[in-house]
């Protein structure tokens, strides 16, 4: 079975995941996002790539932050961007993913920017385009349930690459709620992908995966429990997010036994490489997974993020629905 | 009407005849079986068998045919259509319509708007417990009599073991047979898809293996305490079979079924989503899946059912999670268990008992059915074991189009169906 966001010759025609995109498409992207870092120093921050194209930016899962790198980055490329919060619209109304997905197409969109909270909801759009002959519109997952948020996956890619060059020598900690995590998800495709050989999923059993050490075929992953053999001698560490809903069902006692095991403090940091770089995809839960000082820290690098997110997105969709690269 | 069905070759499970021969049919019983007519026997019809196999016909244990209460997603007449086009003569539904099968009064109707020539005799299966909620227990004695074979909750977990306790034991009184599904309510909550790699992978909440496992223990420690006599429905892992087995050797009579897709599928066939492949139970590891032949092979589970259960495609395309489980079965139940004989090396007429005379042991069906005998009931399947088909949505008779094995070419072809002598299906559209 093909993969839904490649066409027949191996083309990305829609960025659904980063599972099953070969290191040249991952790396074409990275490599493309980064003359789109100088646009915004410039006087006039666009380039006219998508002039004359509508980007449906459509999320039915509340988002302001991804949004607006969405919605800058799609801007920035001349669109024309139009946002959708769909969870106070039509879904409340009853009216079916597809239906909506419809209605809009007939707004000739160019560009369906999706989030949902469900996973493989961007999955379901670009199948029924397809088999409604609307290939033309491109579909990007902005983040669906558990699965993925690929350009979250890539811009921690741009980053880590920005500060750190090669992959192939890193090693790499990701910290945290894996289990419900799309960003971590995303992150572990990118990072073996892309030749990474050592990579750590660290958190407590109940907020991991029963088959963590399965979620990519690589001999690289390894799974820790305890966050010291996580963090010893790593290149990079990649927090997640901790909702605070997962106080509930029995998944953590409370945030402050959550912090004392699996917190990032000083100390805590100091068993990384002296140069190790600390990533955060946002919003930041200060004194729950990080410690204030390493989030302000000069090893942190969760500001760059952000910028670079805008300049990866704007790669993203110019490569699927503009012209070549200036 | 007096039929005769020539130059087949006669597959009789329950005896182990397989031979060519003739069948001969009058009203609704068979009066002979071989190379000659009874004496005086005038064929009015002659059905040409040349390179068919005529077997008993088929008994599935659980084909949902969502009346009463779910009409938008298949009636009785579409979905019996498709009985008789998958050779299926007999079978049975599982109480969770709308209402649910708790009330004499709605078997009598769902038995009595079945009760036409060229319709599989429907076996209801009753409610253990009103409306299903595991709190109060049904009048069994009055849907016993109203015509309900066992009682079950379908896929519906007794929460309070108490209850249970007490609805196998008050079912054990009268020796009406339990049917359950082994599914611990509070593991399973939540969770869309088995809990392992691919769940994993795809971000997509797991249902453990212990759900089946805690949940089987449990009726199997009750089944022994009560005497009840136990149906296990479709098991779906290793570890879940390996607690039926060990039963048995502790000498508890419990029988068991697995579906269709899970003796073919596992969780790697969710590919991109696919929404057909989002079941009850979920498909599990590939390992479970080849548990689950190995054990259909060695008798360790009795019988293949189709599992049949028509979802409207509204219902199907939606996000993975949010989409009914289910997937529709009557005509697939036939070619599948081809496929499974035809990888495991078994023979046609041993493969064809799980879909026959097994269901039929299990139902309790006196003699007379399920087998192929002078006196016994002309229920008879003719099918083509070679001919190849593709599945497709309009190839479907059934109202639910949703399977995971759309577009797989299968082998095994029905030519004819007869209930109780009754010419039910066709291939060559003469009646």
């Amino acid at each position: 079975m093909r993969n839904p966001q490649l066409n027949e010759n191996g083309e990305l025609i829609h960025l659904l995941s980063l599972d099953g995109l070969s290191r040249e498409i991952l790396l074409g992207i990275l490599d493309r996002a980064e003359p789109f870092t100088a646009v915004a120093e410039r006087e006039v921050k666009k380039v006219p790539l998508l002039r004359g194209k509508s980007v449906f930016n459509l999320f039915f899962e509340n988002s302001t932050r991804t949004r607006t790198t969405f919605e800058i980055a799609a801007k920035r490329l001349s669109a024309d961007v139009i946002n959708l919060n769909i969870n106070t619209s039509s879904a409340a109304k009853g009216e079916s993913l597809l239906d909506t997905v419809d209605n809009l197409s007939a707004m000739q969109a160019d560009m369906f920017v999706v989030r949902h909270a469900s996973s493989g909801a961007p999955y379901l759009i670009a199948q029924h385009l397809a088999a409604t002959r609307r290939s033309h519109i491109h579909v990007v997952n902005a983040g669906d349930g558990r699965h993925a948020h690929p350009t979250q996956g890539l811009l921690d890619m741009f980053t880590i690459r920005h500060y750190k060059k090669d992959f192939t020598k890193l090693s790499v900690a990701v910290v945290g709620d894996i289990l419900h995590s799309r960003v971590a998800r995303s992150q572990l495709h990118a990072l073996a992908t892309l030749g990474v050989p050592d990579i750590r999923l660290v958190g407590p059993r109940t907020l991991l995966p029963t088959a963590a050490d399965r979620m990519i075929e690589s001999t690289s992953l390894r799974v820790c429990h305890k966050l010291d053999d996580g963090l010893r001698g790593v290149d990079v560490i990649m927090m997640l997010r901790l909702q605070n809903e997962r106080m509930q069902g029995a998944l953590l006692p409370s945030p402050q036994e959550y912090f004392k095991s699996y917190g990032l403090t000083p100390e805590k940091l100091a068993l990384a490489k002296p140069d190790a770089i600390v990533m955060h995809p946002g919003p930041m839960n200060r004194g729950i997974e990080i410690d204030s000082a390493v989030a302000d820290g000069k090893q942190a690098v969760i500001l760059p993020q952000v910028t670079f997110g805008i300049a990866v997105r704007m790669a993203v969709m110019s490569m699927l629905a503009g012209g070549s690269a200036q | 009407m007096k039929i005769e069905i020539r130059n087949g070759r006669v597959i009789d499970p329950s005896s182990g005849l397989d031979k060519p021969a003739s069948v001969y049919v009058a009203g609704s019983r068979i009066v002979g079986v071989g190379e000659t007519a009874p004496r005086g026997f005038q064929p009015e019809a002659v059905l040409d068998a040349t390179g068919c196999v005529v077997c008993p016909g088929l008994i599935d244990l659980s084909a949902r045919l969502r009346e009463p209460g779910f009409e938008y997603k298949a009636t009785l007449e579409s979905e019996m259509a498709a009985a008789a086009a998958g050779g299926i003569t007999r079978l049975v539904c599982p109480p969770d319509t709308d209402p649910p099968l708790d009330e004499p009064g709605l078997v009598e109707m769902l038995k009595y708007r079945a009760r036409q020539p060229g319709f599989a005799q429907v076996h209801p299966v009753g409610a253990l417990t009103t409306k299903l909620e595991g709190k109060r227990l049904t009048e069994m004695a009055e849907l016993a009599e109203a015509g309900c074979i066992a009682f079950g909750q379908a896929s519906v977990s007794i929460v309070d073991t108490q209850v249970l306790m007490r609805a196998m034991q008050y079912a054990a009184t009268f020796d009406f047979p339990v049917w359950l599904q082994a599914q611990d309510a509070h593991l399973t909550k939540g969770g869309v898809a088995h809990d392992g790699a691919v769940s994993a992978r795809l971000g997509l909440a797991g249902i453990p293996v212990a759900a089946e496992t805690v949940a089987l223990a449990t009726i199997l420690q009750l089944a022994a305490a009560t005497g009840a006599r136990l149906h296990i429905r479709r098991v779906s892992s290793a570890a879940g079979l390996a607690l039926i087995r060990a039963a048995r050797a502790d000498g508890l009579a419990v029988t068991c079924d697995v579906t269709i897709n899970h003796l073919h599928l596992c969780d790697h066939d969710i590919g991109f989503f696919n929404a057909h492949a989002r079941l009850d139970p979920p498909l599990r590891a590939p390992s479970d899946r080849d548990a689950l032949a190995a054990g259909l092979a060695d008798g360790s589970i009795d019988v293949l059912i189709s599992d049949h259960t028509p979802v409207d495609d509204d219902a199907k395309q939606t996000p993975f999670d949010e989409a009914e489980a289910g997937a529709t079965g009557l005509e697939l139940l036939l070619p599948l268990t081809l496929k499974w004989a035809a990888e495991r090396q078994i023979p046609l007429a041993q493969a064809l008992t799980k879909i026959t005379s097994g269901p039929a042991r299990v139902l309790g069906l006196s003699t007379g059915c399920g087998c192929i005998a002078p006196g016994a009931v002309a229920d008879l399947c003719i099918f083509d074991p070679a001919a190849k088909f593709t599945v497709s949505r309009e190839r479907l008779k059934s109202q639910g189009k949703n399977t995971p094995f759309l577009g797989c070419e299968l082998t095994g072809e029905v030519r004819y169906t007869l209930t109780e002598g009754h010419l039910a299906f066709s291939a060559d559209k003469l009646l």
